[in-house]
């Protein structure tokens, strides 16, 4: 195609040069790792401070138990009325008073006890301190049927089930997670980028058509050229663009865990004492994380992002061409806008609701095989792994199908560009396309 | 040798027929004058020419061969409703829309500066359109027209947008331009233009040609053998009975700084201007005798009621 590389040089200069461009793309990822990093640096501060808990142990079962670990400091108190350790508790100042009645039986335990504060404790706390009251309890009853402290003991180990697919991959809990993650991002960065780059073509169309330049471009140039060189030259842009934000985050990652890593160790505490993950310790969890993240399938992931980064995004960047070239200015777009953008949030919808839960039924593969919703569903399916022939047919469906909506929205293009004042309708635009 | 050469072209969209096996000839090295009320399918055959839009029937031919795409770097285009990008600069866009044409940029830019220079906008260069006012606007457009050295323009109403000073200056370029070997065809409703710059014409109207050929000569085969007589005279109401006895007048008034009678004179085939003009010089002197010759305003309406009825 004739100046087909004149056109893309020019759309991209247009847009890379663009003072809002320069703007998003080096303020954004910077503005999104500095409001992280406060957050999380005020999170971590917060459960840097000591949570002073007082004990007022009038059953006699627990005293000797609780011992101060991370933020919990508990104190335990001498034995003295629910209404002195009350105002005791908030005299001192402290986080809260765990106060456990005398009680007859060990079960009646099950319902006495009480946690006064002032506010609402964090869960993390409440759970913690359940965990221990539960075990104890437990082990009391036990106790009292005749079983001796070492059997008991011996009863408590941690179960955790081994992961293993048929094929001898190891698997974890903590690898579905992060596949979720992976998928999940890659699935709304592309629904993103659509519609951000989208808009900028069909904005770009419309600008020609107003300012009236399209009449003196369409003497030199095919519009099926100028339309095709508008929408690589602006992928181009977004490319560049996604390129430097990777860039950036990389580098302000490493900087901003090595300033705050402390993030990570208190993090991985709270999710301790919350007795989800058992007692590893932070190292350990930062060596899981990253065993897990090298077991995903990355190279394919990687590969299969491009392929159908391209193909989506092009796909739905010819259909903002067409509309842009359908119409005389923005306001008008609404109309046509909704129906396109439809089978993209349905994309992230079956992404998020259903592979989530199961990644290789029905709904998931059929939505991963449709051109329009493929390029989300198939993202978020490829961490929990896709028969290569799967993946391989649902991009060529979708490479098929670009090819055909670039046909389509060339003629639609062509029409449009030099039609002005209708109100464009479904009805006259299938009219276009006989033209 | 014509340049451009339409041949029966037909043209329609849905059921509307926007042109109607028309035909004309673009002689080379001409100024020829594309006339037409709005509607009438002007800037269809442009487009057509222009490969913006292909012909449902007939043929084209630029310079003896079939329209081509690569003709289009043969001809320069200026349409009617015409822009420029708003957030692009002058140097760059110029060179930009230069080499869509085919021209290759150093060449571009070597032109451009002669251009820049010729009419004296050289501190524009790195100027976005949008800080231009929109004259200046519609001359870099001018320029961006003829940039890469065309063998056929065609401008659709040029001198929109430009007072009458740069629109002087725009004729006399378009002129230059000729003289340098380019055809001109020129579409416009300013009369005068016409008169002062076509050699030819064609009148379109509800898709068909309805006057075509060399202007000079359709005059020619207009004209009514009427002149305009002013005579100054002592008595202007008795020398015009007078002579009202003699001759076929109609009284008539033009501006003149002389004072008289003045009238519209009709002579048959067989009279001789001549003679009459000696008869008449009994009455007075005569300070006024031309002949009535239609303007290209008096033919385009002339034309137009007629192929109406």
């Amino acid at each position: 195609m004739k100046h087909l590389g004149l056109i893309i040089t020019r759309e991209y200069l247009n847009k890379i040069r663009n003072k809002s461009f320069v703007v998003m793309t080096f303020l954004s990822p910077m503005l999104m790792v500095a409001l992280i990093s406060v957050v999380a640096y005020l999170s971590s501060m917060n459960n840097d401070t000591l949570k002073d808990i007082k004990v007022l142990d009038q059953s006699g079962y627990f005293g000797h138990l609780f011992e101060d670990r991370q933020q919990l400091r508990f104190e335990i108190l001498p034995d003295m009325e629910l209404d002195q350790a009350k105002a005791l508790a908030e005299a001192t100042a402290a986080y809260g008073l765990l106060y456990i009645p005398k009680v007859d039986s060990i079960a009646a335990l099950q319902k006495g006890i009480t946690f006064y504060s002032t506010d609402t404790p964090a869960l993390v706390v409440t759970v913690g301190i359940e965990r221990l009251l539960q075990r104890q309890a437990n082990a009391l009853v036990l106790r009292e049927n005749g079983i001796d402290d070492k059997a008991i003991e011996a009863l408590y180990f941690n179960v955790s089930t081994q992961l293993e697919t048929f094929a001898g991959q190891e698997t974890s809990k903590l690898g579905s997670g992060l596949k979720l993650v992976f998928g999940g991002a890659a699935g709304y960065l592309l629904f993103m980028f659509i519609i951000i780059y989208g808009n900028m073509i069909m904005r770009s169309v419309i600008e020609e058509k107003t300012s009236r330049i399209i009449e003196v471009i369409i003497s030199s140039v095919k519009p099926r050229a100028l339309m095709l060189g508008k929408i690589f030259g602006t992928t181009l842009a977004g490319i560049t663009q996604f390129a430097i934000w990777v860039v950036i985050l990389g580098v302000f990652s490493i900087i901003a865990s090595g300033v705050l890593g402390l993030e990570l160790g208190t993090g991985v505490s709270m999710a301790q004492d919350a007795g989800q993950l058992g007692d590893t310790g932070s190292q350990e969890m930062a060596a899981a994380v990253a065993k897990e993240i090298w077991q995903l399938p990355l190279t394919n992931l990687i590969v299969m992002f491009f392929l159908y980064f391209i193909g989506g995004y092009l796909l739905y960047a010819s259909f903002y061409a067409a509309i842009g070239a359908a119409v005389d200015s923005e306001t008008d777009t609404q109309q046509f806008l909704l129906p396109i953008l439809m089978p993209l949030i349905i994309a992230v919808y079956v992404g998020v609701f259903t592979v989530i839960e199961d990644p290789h039924g029905t709904v998931s593969q059929v939505f991963s095989f449709i051109p329009l919703t493929s390029p989300v569903v198939m993202l978020m399916r490829i961490p929990f792994g896709v028969p290569l022939w799967q993946q391989i047919f649902s991009v060529l469906l979708l490479f098929i199908t670009f090819m055909g909506t670039v046909w389509f929205a060339a003629k639609i293009y062509r029409v449009g560009i030099l039609m002005y004042g209708k109100k464009p309708s479904y009805k006259e635009l299938i009219k276009w396309l006989k033209y | 040798m014509a340049l451009l050469e339409v041949n029966e072209v037909s043209k329609s969209f849905g059921d509307f027929a926007a042109l109607d096996r028309v035909s004309l000839s673009v002689p080379k090295g001409s100024i020829f004058g594309l006339l037409g009320p709005n509607g009438a399918g002007k800037t269809t055959l442009i487009r057509i020419v222009n490969q913006i839009t292909m012909p449902d029937q007939g043929s084209v031919f630029l310079d003896g061969s079939p329209l081509a795409p690569n003709h289009i770097s043969d001809i320069g285009y200026l349409p009617e409703e015409r822009g420029l990008y708003k957030s692009m600069r002058v140097g760059e866009q110029a060179l930009y829309l230069a080499q869509l044409k085919g021209m290759p940029k150093s060449e571009a830019k070597a032109q451009l500066k002669v251009w820049f220079e010729r009419l004296e906008i050289g501190h524009w260069w790195d100027k976005k359109i949008q800080e231009l006012s929109k004259g200046m606007a519609q001359k870099i457009q001018f320029v961006v027209t003829v940039l890469h050295l065309p063998k056929l323009l065609i401008f659709d109403e040029p001198f929109s947008g430009f007072d009458p000073i740069n629109a002087q200056v725009i004729q006399k370029e378009i002129l230059r331009l000729r003289d340098e070997g380019a055809t001109v065809i020129f579409s416009t409703h300013r009369m005068e233009s016409v008169e002062e710059l076509c050699d030819h014409i064609a009148l379109v109207h509800q898709s068909k040609i309805i006057l075509d050929g060399n202007l000079t000569e359709i005059k020619r085969a207009h004209l009514s053998n009427r002149y305009k007589v002013g005579v100054e005279c002592a008595d202007p109401e008795q020398t015009l009975k007078a002579i009202g006895e003699k001759f076929d007048i109609v009284p008539s008034t033009f501006k003149s700084v002389y004072k008289g009678v003045q009238f519209s004179l009709q002579l048959s085939e067989k009279d001789n201007p001549n003679e009459v003009l000696t008869g008449l010089s009994h009455y007075g002197m005569i300070y006024h005798f031309v002949a009535e010759v239609p303007t290209a305003n008096d033919l385009f309406v002339q034309a137009i009621n007629q192929d109406k009825r």
